[in-house]
């Protein structure tokens, strides 16, 4: 791990404009050197105010975005520029109350930055036409005014919603998503027969081996990957992506695209 | 922890000597009963091996269904540990039981090499 250190430290000067500085701001917070961390992710964020908007204004990329900015603010919990870039995602992604909650602790940060106030009036007001004007998002478009989730929505703003998220109930009918093969066929509803009785079966064998409730379970395949994860106790969530998807990052989607699920099914009871 | 046959023994040890693993099996994918074993006691070997065959046959229906082909390996993880599986040439399962902090990398790797030693 010192290793790594010394070569990520190295490609950072040699490039100091690089992101390689997310890398070895996360190193040094593993390895508990706190101060350093702090050091290396403030010098590298007044290099990149807006990293994570290149993603959005290029092609939506929600998640990538939503990484890039939610690393910085482990790195960096006060970041005003990660705090605001989250609460504009989370706007986009129709969830106000984490967007407010993003933004409060923004201005608490930042008391004094107006674009913080008015993004938080519209945020609490629910009006205007806008995604709240965080600095963070001056790049993107016009967003349409925060909604809601409805039920066509339940991965609303997650990449793949439309065809490689599928959340099942416990008898394999589909509750939301959708889910497509490689060569572009849906394939909704027979994986999800397949499905049917997993998330039971996972769970009987967790508690067979003593190693309690089952939290997730993740497949390689020739062509891709799959992570099945249970939201709730009883609903089963898929998500499949190709294999140039890592399975580490595929459960990092997974986990995201859970709550999403939770928030949803929640709102149904 | 119980004992495998010498062939197969040396094929379980790949998988026994990462640390963190609590237990290794050979199971017949198609019936789910056990080839060989080297588990720690208090582990039920017939009935995970049981209900690991029928988790890899749902897996592999619906992996292939959903066009990602058949599955190679599969961990379910649980609050207190993980199951980790490789499905050999054959149809073999090789089998981990694992701790919660295991290194699963490494774990996949010697299943994979577990795998093709198995054939």
């Amino acid at each position: 791990m010192a290793d790594d250190v010394k070569k990520l430290s190295a490609e950072l000067a040699q490039d100091p404009d690089s992101l390689v500085f997310l890398r070895l701001a996360e190193l040094l917070r593993h390895k508990g050197q706190l101060d350093a961390a702090h050091r290396v992710a403030l010098t590298g964020l007044e290099r990149h105010p807006h990293l994570a908007d290149a993603h959005l204004a290029d092609k939506h990329d929600f998640e990538r975005a939503f990484d890039e900015w939610d690393m910085a603010l482990r790195i960096a919990p006060d970041h005003v520029g990660a705090l605001k870039g989250l609460a504009f995602l989370y706007f986009k992604v129709g969830d106000v109350q984490q967007a407010a909650a993003h933004l409060e602790a923004a201005r608490r940060v930042a008391p004094d930055d107006p674009g913080i106030t008015q993004a938080l009036a519209l945020a609490h007001g629910g009006e205007g036409d806008q995604a709240p004007a965080t600095g963070a998002a001056e790049p993107m478009a016009p967003a349409p005014a925060a909604q809601p989730l409805e039920e066509a929505r339940v991965f609303a703003g997650l990449e793949g919603a439309e065809e490689g998220l599928l959340l099942l109930d416990p008898s394999g009918q589909v509750l939301g998503g959708a889910l497509k093969d490689p060569a572009g066929r849906d394939v909704t509803d027979a994986v999800a027969a397949y499905l049917a009785g997993v998330s039971q079966e996972a769970g009987r064998t967790a508690k067979l081996l003593g190693l309690g409730s089952w939290t997730g379970l993740a497949a390689e395949g020739q062509h891709g990957h799959a992570h099945l994860t249970p939201p709730t106790g009883s609903a089963l969530l898929l998500v499949v992506r190709g294999r140039a998807v890592p399975m580490g990052r595929l459960a990092i989607i997974a986990q995201r695209a859970a709550v999403a699920a939770r928030r949803w099914l929640e709102a149904q009871a | 922890m119980t004992t495998a046959p010498p062939g197969y023994g040396r094929v379980l040890d790949l998988v026994t000597r990462v640390r963190g693993v609590r237990g290794a099996m050979l199971v017949a994918g198609d019936d789910g009963l056990v080839v060989a074993e080297q588990l720690m006691e208090g582990i039920k070997g017939p009935a995970v091996a049981a209900l690991a065959a029928s988790l890899a046959s749902r897996l592999r229906r619906a992996l292939e269904a959903a066009g990602v082909g058949a599955g190679q390996f599969w961990h379910l993880q649980a609050e207190q540990g993980a199951l980790l599986v490789v499905t050999a040439a054959s149809g073999v399962l090789v089998v981990a039981v694992a701790e919660p902090d295991v290194n699963v990398g490494l774990v996949r790797l010697e299943l994979l090499r577990a795998a093709e030693a198995v054939g």
